[in-house]
């Protein structure tokens, strides 16, 4: 079964994001920030990882940083999934190694789409 | 923002109306569609428009918004499929059969809000090494006024850019202003505007490589449908192809186009109906 890790420190929204990964058969893990987050990576790496930009303890940056240092760390599609809404946030994502990009407030098919985009989900016929 | 009453009121009205099932979380979709239909009848809010709605003998705002919603909403790269066709098949295919000093002309016959044309113009730009500086022209037609207005400005919000697009294109190709965001102006130039029913003559329009005609011809009844696709066929040159949406096809409406084997969606001319009148244009 494909896995996601939700990283964010909104428990609303981790379990939005929960609810349209499920509906997708997609098993979920949680994770509040980004230290939080390296810790679920340690005990299994999963497929896709939804990210938070801001976050007490560990942002999405950083956590993402130290991610792709790890030696199993460059196999996560991460999508990052964040209120930050402009060209110089997503490049930055985008060049710490972030496969894609979401801008919130989202939908399902969203978030489907680009799941698709990266390669974690496959695209419907 | 509406209200929960009112997004419920339009659930069932359209419901009701139109057989369309309004999920809770297309909120953005109802105020994107209906705002423009408010400003139109005068009321600056969908809770006015509700109020409006809801008197007795409405029935031109009724259609208005019916229409509204059940319009296929577009996006760019709509069905990818044929955006991967015109990449990897017709553009390189034409590139070659075309001389060098020969615009490849590609229509958009129902180019509604515009992402169908800068899709295109966006894989040109992507595909600038191939073409190598050869003229390559789009013509985006549409037979709303509004849409057109919409699409020449290439103003998009933030769900119709997530929509089908990977983040790379967007921050290659985008601006951001305000909420919105702006396709760049070189992408804009490479787009032709103009206003068009597809029920009247376009021959004028001349003959073109690639004709993208998606998801339009299903409001038509069948007759229609096969006096716009014969037409069509006369504006297409011999080799050229025909595009249409994933759920239309040629089969029982005309004997003008068939299939291109493999290729989803995709239309060539039959044989014998190809050197007419195209040769004029």
């Amino acid at each position: 079964m494909t896995t996601c890790l939700v990283v964010d420190d909104s428990s609303v929204v981790r379990k939005v994001a929960r609810r349209m990964l499920e509906d997708l058969s997609i098993e979920v893990r949680e994770a509040e920030n980004g230290a939080a987050a390296m810790d679920r990576c340690a005990e299994a790496m999963p497929d896709a990882i939804l990210l938070d930009w801001n976050m007490p303890v560990a942002s999405g940056p950083d956590f993402l940083r130290a991610l792709r240092q790890r030696e199993d760390g460059a196999a996560p599609r991460v999508i990052f999934c964040t209120t930050e809404n402009d060209l110089d946030h997503i490049a930055a994502a985008l060049e710490g190694g972030a496969d894609e990009y979401i801008m919130k407030p989202y939908d399902a098919e969203i978030l489907r789409e680009k799941l698709e985009a990266v390669g974690v989900l496959k695209a419907a016929a | 923002m509406i209200s929960p009453d009112d997004f419920a009121f339009f659930q069932r009205f359209l419901k009701q109306r139109s057989g369309l099932v309004l999920g809770e979380d297309k909120g953005y979709l109802l105020e994107a569609r209906l705002l423009p239909i408010a400003n139109t009848f005068g009321v600056s809010n969908l809770g006015a428009l509700a109020e409006r709605l809801r008197r007795p003998g409405a029935t031109a705002l009724e259609e208005a918004i019916v229409d509204a919603m059940t319009t296929n909403e577009s996006s760019f790269f709509r069905d990818k499929t044929p955006f991967e066709a015109f990449r990897a098949l017709m553009l390189p295919t034409l590139l070659r059969k075309r001389s060098v000093d020969q615009p490849i002309r590609i229509w958009c016959a129902a180019a509604s809000s515009g992402q169908e044309p800068y899709s295109l113009a966006i894989l040109l730009r992507e595909e600038a090494a191939a073409i190598a500086g050869r003229k390559v022209e789009i013509v985006a037609t549409d037979l709303s006024q509004e849409m057109l207005k919409r699409a020449r400005a290439g103003l998009y919000s933030q769900f119709e850019v997530q929509r089908g697009m990977p983040v790379q294109l967007l921050l290659k190709y985008f601006k951001k202003q305000g909420d919105d965001w702006q396709i760049a102006p070189e992408l804009r130039q490479m787009v032709h505007f103009r206003s068009l029913n597809l029920l009247s003559n376009f021959s004028a329009l001349g003959a073109f490589d690639i004709v993208f005609c998606r998801n339009v011809l299903i409001y038509f009844d069948l007759a229609t449908k096969a006096d716009i696709l014969s037409r069509i066929a006369k504006n297409l040159k011999p080799d050229g192809y025909l595009v249409l949406g994933g759920a239309e096809t040629v089969v029982g409406v005309t004997t003008s186009f068939a299939p291109v084997a493999q290729q989803r969606s995709l239309y060539s001319l039959t044989q014998g109906q190809a050197p007419r009148a195209v040769a004029a244009a």
